[in-house]
């Protein structure tokens, strides 16, 4: 039982506070080296340079080569180099004791997280000690981080934060394509004639793929954006199409069912390439654009026009992301759009494709080898007896060393809820703001035996943990990450962690070394883990085995499948028009609409749906630190239309407070005309009295283990001086610290 | 050998108000941590619609022409630069008379700051850093013609009317074909052709966006007005 830790000695040394002074300060600041690498921030991973001097990242410089974005960046990425020797910084391991943490040397951290585990599988077998992992770890760490758990702690109960992210399109991936990956490589993007964007803010999201849709655009293509708020790439769309959230399905059914009527379907691409044509075909027989109108809250006359220009068009991309993805029915949105992409046959060729954008640093690397509960390296089966004969044999170990499938996320944490799972190691991820339901996830913390957290800041899961493992950032360490687009790519260290803190791949394997497992994981450097990690991935749909490092510093990255060294790389895929099914047929699917967990009653009349801004990163952990991007949006503003708020008597900037079934905060009204009458939105970011978390909830999504982010029921009201008195006082705990860790 | 200083422009349309462009131009070792670039918000509430502000570089500069001192001088390729700091007596004549609105007086330190299209960067043949970020690349450095080429939807205007002052400038700004300069009236807004209104009619037919206007704009910069 251990609660958060909120003393104002822990707030004045670990923040977060925020940043706005270079290490070493503005004067002078004259780099000694400039190392290329990626940005830490989304699944663009642009190219950067950072700027080096004394061992301290002092700035970045554009790295314009790099041909994905050229130099171009976000503010995320500009001011990205505030973070490293950020005065919040770790610097220490910590050990929870008598309600405060102490600084302790690493032996005994880590001599006690051994100690724990193996008291706790004790007592309740090896399965009620779980890891929780996130893909903002280099591919290196991912594929150690699913060793580590199966055989060092030896527990099949392992997941990551992708399941909060983007598993839903990994999820109906593999059932059409028999593949995750985007379809294409971003240059196909301009060279498409139009562009159907569904769910995805781009121009917040993935700032730096907007240049590409432009380009697109300048030859003339057409935009269509489908989400319940116009964002800044919505604005300028031919069609924005402004759905009610939850109802993806039904508007992609009704595009389908004008797709037919109108003769807009490659009839030999679906009869000869595809299984389940028929089926599909049937299925949307009744879903007219008048029944999908009411049910998304649409003109029948907008879908058809939709369905006009994407129909009849020669060349065409579709690209999706957590709009459609985080849902109860996260699985069958995807599917629903996918099956518009293979109607017309419009892939696997130049300008013509389809992407899910996946959304963290390593969003796609990170969850191909072996870091989720159900998978192997390579993206292999963890249930499938060949392919864990594979990884058996380059392990080196026998078939019941290696855990069966274990639970997923938000199951995990169920189980600790039921007293299930005792333990728990955490590694980059920040659960008790990024998992639905806060107020949830906090009991579940509090009823851990034992919480060991690695990270380089104290997250506010941190604050909950026994010990405080102090690792290290993306640029503290050597390795590969896999952008979105399917391109590996090399992240370098630019600089050694501060002080006490450590690699966190030093962690793990001191971790595993103390766990008796020293003879499983004899790597001496990144690289090492990689060219394993190649051998582990020969053979599985993720085939990385052709890719070296030398290779990706030469190319400037290659796409996998790259299954010998010789291989070029794969930047676009299905170029045969096979898919990678034993059958090499795309494989349709169903997606009849139902509803989403909630729906809007008397006392929840109102939808809520939550996303990112710009300024901010996932849970806040490193963008809540630096000072640029916290003036731009220091706190979540609540979306509302304007004739809702005169409806509700509120004014724009008026504190209002939002309640779901589950809880309730309080935040600046922002209205807006670019949200829907009957929705509000919030951005999910930050900690405590501040996360849109308390509201959401954790359903499911049955195929993909998704919680429903998008979509739930809630009510607005004005807020009580006591719920503005206690905003106010968190709005006005952001400090501005100078000066090194 | 000097580098030849190519042109600017702005693409309103492009703009997705990240302001990676004003992040960047505040890591400027002559302006730490102060942005000459900056991003608006054309009518929050109505539009997400933003527009990004450089200097414009006048061919006949206002801020220069109403400097007492004549401590604002524009350089051989067209660029207006800051303040001469042993000649400015920081009286805010230019940043009273300038039409963008540009120039920045800063008292702590007596001088005019304002954007000189990175001459640090120009000048040794890379682009301003606020355009080499951009990921929209709303910001743009190049040639006419290039411009043209790539962006065939649009074409580059430099001719401004503010009431009666005419005023032609070293950047373009891209707009539809027809539009051959761009009129400002701060009389008659109900005739607005605004920068950001005119950026906002370029926005492609078939938007959803409801063209009413409500009360309630505000700055990014005035979000705290809460507290």
């Amino acid at each position: 039982m251990a609660e958060s830790l909120d003393s104002k000695e822990l707030f004045d040394r670990y923040g977060p506070h925020v940043n706005d002074t270079p290490s070493g300060g503005w004067e002078g600041r004259t780099p000694d080296k400039l190392v290329k690498t990626h940005c830490c921030f989304c699944g663009m991973q642009c190219g950067i340079q950072l700027a080096v001097k004394d061992n301290k990242v002092i700035g970045f410089e554009p790295w314009e080569e790099f041909p994905f974005n050229e130099g171009r960046l976000c503010p995320k990425g500009v001011k990205r180099y505030m973070q490293t020797h950020h005065p919040d910084r770790i610097l220490h391991p910590l050990i929870r004791e008598n309600g405060k943490f102490r600084e302790a040397s690493w032996d005994e951290a880590l001599d006690l997280v051994v100690t724990k585990i193996r008291a706790i599988q004790k007592a309740g077998g090896k399965d009620a000690f779980g890891m929780m992992s996130g893909v903002s770890l280099s591919n290196e760490k991912s594929y150690l981080v699913g060793k580590f758990a199966r055989l060092a702690i030896g527990t099949a109960n392992l997941d990551y934060n992708g399941r909060f992210c983007m598993v839903s399109a990994g999820t109906g991936n593999k059932k059409v394509f028999g593949i995750d990956r985007a379809a294409n490589s971003w240059a196909d993007i301009p060279k498409a004639d139009v562009i159907l964007i569904a769910g995805s803010n781009v121009s917040e999201c993935f700032p730096t793929l907007t240049d590409y849709i432009w380009r697109a655009r300048d030859r003339g293509a057409k935009l269509i954006v489908v989400d319940p708020r116009v964002t800044p790439m919505g604005r300028t769309a031919d069609i924005q199409v402004s759905l009610r959230p939850g109802t993806d399905s039904a508007l992609n059914q009704a595009l389908l069912h004008e797709l037919i009527r109108n003769g807009w379907v490659d009839l030999d691409f679906v009869s000869k390439r595809c299984s389940g044509w028929e089926e599909l075909k049937a299925s949307v027989a009744e879903c007219t654009p008048e029944w999908a109108a009411k049910i998304c809250g649409l003109d029948p006359e907008l879908i058809r026009r939709v369905a006009a220009v994407w129909g009849p068009a020669k060349k065409s991309f579709l690209l999706h992301a957590r709009g459609v993805e985080q849902h109860t029915k996260g699985t069958e949105n995807v599917m629903s759009l996918i099956n518009l992409v293979l109607a017309t046959g419009r892939i696997g060729r130049e300008g013509c494709g389809y992407a899910t954008i996946t959304g963290q640093g390593n969003g796609q690397g990170g969850r191909e080898h072996g870091h989720k509960c159900d998978q192997l390296p390579g993206n292999r089966d963890i249930e499938n007896p060949e392919h864990r004969a594979h990884i058996c044999k380059v392990w080196g170990i026998r078939d019941e060393e290696l855990p069966h499938k274990g639970k997923s996320a938000v199951e995990m944490f169920e189980a600790a809820d039921r007293g299930e799972i005792r333990g728990l190691i955490n590694i980059c991820c920040n659960p008790i703001v990024s998992h639905p339901d806060h107020n949830f996830l906090k009991s579940c913390m509090e009823k851990l035996d034992f919480l060991c957290v690695i990270d380089f800041f104290l997250s506010e899961t941190a604050r909950f943990a026994d010990v405080v493992l102090p690792g290290s950032l993306h640029e503290e360490e050597e390795g590969t990450v896999t952008s979105a687009e399917g391109r590996v790519i090399r992240i370098r260290e630019a600089v050694s962690p501060p002080a006490n803190a450590r690699r966190d791949t030093w962690i793990l394997l001191e971790l595993a070394k103390r766990l008796g497992a020293a003879e499983r994981f004899t790597y001496s450097s990144s690289e090492e883990i990689f060219n394993e990690l190649r051998r582990a991935s020969r053979g599985g749909t993720a085939d990385y085995s052709g890719i070296t490092y030398k290779r990706i510093e030469d190319e400037m990255g290659v796409f996998w499948p790259c299954p010998e060294e010789g291989h070029p790389g794969t930047p676009r895929l299905f170029e045969d028009h096979k898919s990678k099914h034993a059958d090499g047929l795309f494989h349709l699917h169903t997606t009849p609409y139902r509803l989403s967990a909630e729906s809007v009653d008397a006392d929840y009349p109102l939808l809520l749906t939550t996303g990112r801004s710009v300024f901010h990163y996932l849970s806040g952990t490193q963008t809540r630190r630096i000072k640029y991007l916290v003036d731009q949006a220091p706190y979540p503003v609540c979306e509302m239309h304007p004739k809702l708020a005169q409806k509700m008597g509120f004014a724009d900037k008026q504190l209002v407070t939002v309640e779901t079934r589950r809880g309730r905060m309080t935040a600046p009204l922002f209205v807006t005309e670019s949200i829907r009458e009957d929705t509000l939105f919030i951005p999910y970011h930050w900690a405590g009295r501040q996360a849109a978390n308390q509201l959401t909830l954790k359903a499911l999504d049955p195929m993909s283990k998704m919680p429903e982010f998008k979509v739930a029921a809630c009510r607005a009201r004005a807020a009580t001086k006591d719920e503005a008195a206690l905003l106010r006082e968190d709005v006005k705990g952001l400090r501005v610290v100078a000066g090194d860790a | 050998m000097s580098v030849l200083i190519k042109d600017f422009f702005i693409d309103f349309q492009r703009c997705i108000g990240c302001t990676a462009c004003q992040a960047a131009c505040s890591e400027c070792h002559t302006h730490p941590g102060k942005p000459m670039i900056h991003v608006d918000r054309s009518d929050l509430g109505h539009t997400p619609q933003t527009t990004p502000m450089v200097c414009m570089h006048c061919k006949n500069p206002t801020c220069a022409q109403s400097c007492p001192t004549d401590a604002i001088k524009m350089d051989e390729n067209g660029i207006v630069h800051s303040s001469l700091k042993p000649k400015c007596i920081a009286c805010s004549n230019c940043e009273l008379s300038c039409p963008f609105g540009i120039p920045i007086v800063d008292q702590k330190i007596q001088q005019m700051q304002k954007c000189d299209m990175c001459f640090d960067r120009t000048s040794e043949g890379l682009r301003p850093m606020c355009v080499t970020v951009c990921p929209s690349q709303a910001l743009f450095y190049g040639t006419r013609e290039e411009i043209a080429a790539l962006r065939p939807e649009s074409h580059p205007v430099n001719v401004w009317k503010f009431g009666e002052q005419r005023v032609e400038t070293r950047v373009h700004v891209m707009l539809p074909h027809g539009i051959n300069e761009m009129v400002v009236d701060p009389m008659g807004l109900d005739e607005a052709q605004s920068i950001a209104d005119m950026a906002m009619r370029m926005k492609a037919p078939g938007t959803d966006v409801s063209p009413k206007v409500f009360e309630g704009g505000l700055p990014m910069s005035d979000q705290a007005e809460f507290l």
